[in-house]
């Protein structure tokens, strides 16, 4: 056989001179190892050619003359699409066993980078969030249950509460009974407030970031499950205004993209998009060729031009600014919506977050390290900013010591995985939790880090039409309704466990929560008590 | 230790009903008089919105002292009226913010953010403008006869048909037409002297889309690395001397005169500026 390919190597390149495919060869020759190595039975593979057909990255290759498959490893990404689509699993994807010397200092992606931007001369883009070893405090903190001295409550028999209203509590609640205590009314001045089914929210992620058929799936799953998604700056397609509008926290930010009256009075609540987990402090770029048709209507921007968002907004230099912005969009939606500010968990987070809420915020929304993003340098995603765990739980004990919790309502993001990490954030103070990557995971995103490339195999987070069929918003949607299904009976299992049955008890609750593994400043920030004390 | 209840909302406080705040309006027919000494700004809008669901037309708002957001809250879908607001005194920030077809004309100084994110309608300012004019403006036009402040023009946009307008009768200070990704600005520079140039420096730095018309003399150093400039075409020229002609009908200029000028046409020279930057 191999002799059989040699030959045709042979006499692709006396007739065409193009070897490119074979060895790799381009202008520059590039040094890079492949990342994945593909593993192909030869036993199991029918030639069905379905590998060569998922494959946006044009890896596999069918030769007719030689009824074989070929794979280009270096450009594999590592997504699984193939392997899963295989229908005879005659495929497997690993991460590519060559090494350099092993070297703690100078790592195989060190090294990788280095070489990549020799060839290129640019900044290392990359998707999805952080994937160093940072410590996942989520790991490090464990929960209590009720054991003799107080029941527990089985959430299959007993009502179990959820429902979480996000925005602006009164700083008193004045009650009048009427007389033989009918007709209780509220006196206090109540704020608008959102109510969700679950404290479970779907984080920012932009029509143009990911695709219509993505964005769509979000939408409907909120409104099935009664929570909310979030448009990112990207706007809110006219087509899914009627429809979802209710379900939707719609994003204002630098690039003020598709921001029009109508988009911020049919949402839900409104967002200031200050920072970014992911990229603390610096803008977006939605390169142009993802800037389709569609994309440019709902950005209202011209198709094939860069959508730049700015670093920063440019009419907020200060909180007084970022206050007229937050009361400019309470005015321009009759003051029926809360206003969220979002902001990247960073060093002073707790004062930043106290400066939020005094400007007028009726939520503080915080995305920490491990936060996701469609593209971002990777420089940036692997080093700025600090984990969501100590921001939430310097954030909460900042607004508590100020008399100011109530004010506002916290959600944070960036690195929730399961809904044990949810409950942990609440005990933390979170009111509710923002999910991105759980999400995407849950339509068929495999974390491959490639976002940024508009290639995603799985549909996601590209404009590409032959991929993005690929998803469909029905089947999506329902498993993003199954997703928070399963969550939320997981949080109410933990709840009934801890012999409480709403949620609200248990938010801030500190004492639910004992730290394993911490040093003492850490068990100080998170305001937790070592296991045993 | 602070206690939360010291908090005091700078913006809210006060705040008084609209049946409280009725004393401060008249309405005859499709007019009003709104008189807005006494007035928060909040209360200002309420009675904007009171007076357009009362199928008034043109209102006067009178003793404007630094109130903002004028006109902000005057998205009301269903019956979708149109205002026509005369605003005497002085408007505070963000004029027009996210305005919606309404026309606002300012006998007067406006403050900083006129038209921030404007959707469409029309401001008129008698005199001059602060800082961050049409930031990320979507639609509709703004004239202002003098000066504008720093940080004109960001980011604004267009799309199809959807065009938004400035036109400014002085001159820009820095950062001018910033991240500009659509829309046509016009810089007439009308107070500058015989050979003096533009104050801007960074006249279109990451500009992406859009044309600044600019009258008067800039040097290159005051333009941002995006732009070029071109001359204008017929197209241009038509385009400009309909929009002076506006500008000459609304405060008295000579529009002869301004077309004599010398005029430039800057423009970005790439729809995607940063589009290299990056390893992928």
């Amino acid at each position: 056989m191999h002799e059989k390919i040699f030959e045709k190597i042979e006499m692709e390149k006396n007739q065409t001179g193009n070897i490119e495919f074979f060895l790799g060869e381009k202008e520059m020759k590039s040094f890079m190892l492949p990342e994945f190595i593909i593993e192909r039975s030869d036993e199991r593979c029918i030639r069905c050619r379905v590998c060569e057909r998922q494959c946006p990255e044009g890896t596999h290759r069918y030769d007719g003359e030689l009824d074989m498959m070929f794979h280009a490893e270096e450009k594999c990404v590592g997504c699984q699409r193939c392997a899963v689509f295989c229908p005879t699993n005659a495929l497997i994807v690993r991460p590519h066993p060559s090494q350099y010397r092993p070297n703690a200092n100078w790592t195989r992606e060190k090294l990788q980078d280095l070489k990549k931007q020799a060839e290129t001369g640019g900044v290392i883009l990359t998707g999805s969030g952080n994937d160093k070893p940072y410590r996942i405090y989520w790991d490090h903190l464990v929960l209590n249950a009720s054991q003799v001295t107080n029941p527990s409550i089985d959430p299959l028999r007993e009502p179990m509460e959820l429902r979480t209203f996000l925005g602006r509590k009164p700083d008193s609640l004045e009650i009048k009974i009427g007389e033989d205590f009918e007709g209780v009314e509220i006196q206090s001045e109540l704020f608008p407030n959102v109510m969700i089914e679950t404290p479970i929210v779907f984080s920012a992620m932009s029509y143009g970031a990911i695709s219509y058929n993505a964005f769509k799936s979000l939408a409907m799953a909120a409104k099935e499950y009664g929570t909310l998604f979030n448009t990112g700056e990207g706007g809110l397609p006219i087509s899914l205004r009627d429809g979802y509008g209710s379900s939707a926290i719609v994003q204002v930010a630098s690039g003020r993209f598709g921001v029009d009256p109508d988009y911020l009075n049919v949402a839900a609540a409104v967002e200031i998009k200050i920072g970014q987990g992911a990229k603390p402090g610096i803008g977006g770029h939605l390169p142009g060729e993802k800037v389709t048709e569609k994309i440019s209507e709902t950005r209202m921007i011209p198709e094939g031009t860069d959508a730049l968002s700015p670093a920063p907004q440019h009419d907020i230099y200060s909180i007084e600014d970022l206050s007229m912005l937050i009361y400019a969009l309470k005015e321009a939606t009759n003051y029926e919506k809360p206003v969220s500010v979002k902001i990247a968990a960073v060093h002073n987070v707790a004062a930043i977050a106290s400066g939020i809420v005094r400007a007028g915020a009726d939520i503080v929304a915080i995305d920490g390290l491990r936060g996701g993003t469609g593209a971002a340098p990777k420089i940036i995603r692997d080093n700025v900013g600090i984990p969501i765990e100590l921001a939430l739980a310097a954030v909460d004990k900042r607004l508590r010591e100020e008399g100011i919790r109530n004010k506002a309502s916290i959600l944070i993001a960036g690195g929730i995985r399961n809904s044990a990490d949810v409950i942990k954030a609440i005990a933390l103070g979170a009111d509710a939790v923002y999910i991105g990557t759980p999400a995407l995971v849950a339509m068929g995103c495999t974390i491959c880090q490639k976002c940024y490339t508009g290639r995603c195999s799985w549909g996601i987070c590209t404009q590409d039409p032959y991929l993005t069929r690929r998803l469909n918003p029905e089947i999506a949607s329902k498993r993003l309704v199954n997703l928070l299904r399963g969550w939320s009976h997981e949080i109410k299992e933990m709840l009934g466990g801890m012999g409480i049955n709403a949620i609200e008890s248990l938010r801030g609750n500190r004492d639910h929560l004992r730290g394993v593994g911490l040093e003492e400043w850490e068990l100080n920030v998170l305001g937790v008590k070592g296991a045993g004390e | 230790m602070v206690s939360g209840l010291s908090l005091r909302d700078m913006f809210l406080e006060g705040v008084r009903p609209i049946e409280k705040l009725l004393r401060y309006v008249e309405i005859e027919d499709d007019r009003a008089i709104i008189d807005a000494s006494e007035l928060k700004h909040k209360e200002v809008n309420d009675l904007l919105r009171y007076v357009a669901l009362k199928h008034v037309t043109k209102v006067d708002l009178v003793n404007v002292v630094g109130q903002r957001y004028i006109g902000t809250r005057l998205h009301i879908p269903n019956p979708s009226p149109k205002l026509e607001i005369h605003i005497q005194g002085t408007p505070g920030n963000d004029l027009g913010a996210f305005l919606d077809r309404h026309r606002i004309i300012v006998h007067g100084n406006a403050q900083d953010g006129v038209g921030n994110t404007m959707d469409d309608g029309e401001i008129v300012v008698y005199g001059r403008a602060g800082d961050v004019v049409a930031m990320s403006m979507r639609g509709g036009k703004i004239f202002i006869r003098d000066n504008v402040g720093y940080r004109t023009a960001i980011h604004m946009k267009e799309y199809v048909g959807k065009i938004p307008i400035l036109v400014v009768g002085g001159t820009a200070q820095d950062f001018f037409g910033e991240y500009m990704a659509g829309g046509r600005v016009i810089l007439l520079g009308l107070n500058l002297k015989e050979g003096e140039r533009h104050k801007a420096h960074y006249i279109g730095t990451g500009m992406h889309g859009g044309i600044i018309y600019l009258r008067g003399k800039v040097e290159d150093y005051q333009l941002g690395k995006e732009v070029g400039i071109l001359k204008l075409e017929e197209e241009d020229w038509k385009f400009v001397e309909r929009q002076v002609e506006q500008y000459c009908n609304y405060f008295g200029a000579n529009k002869e005169k301004i077309m004599e000028g010398n005029f430039i046409k800057l423009v970005p020279v790439s729809r995607r500026p940063y589009g290299k930057i990056y390893a992928y």
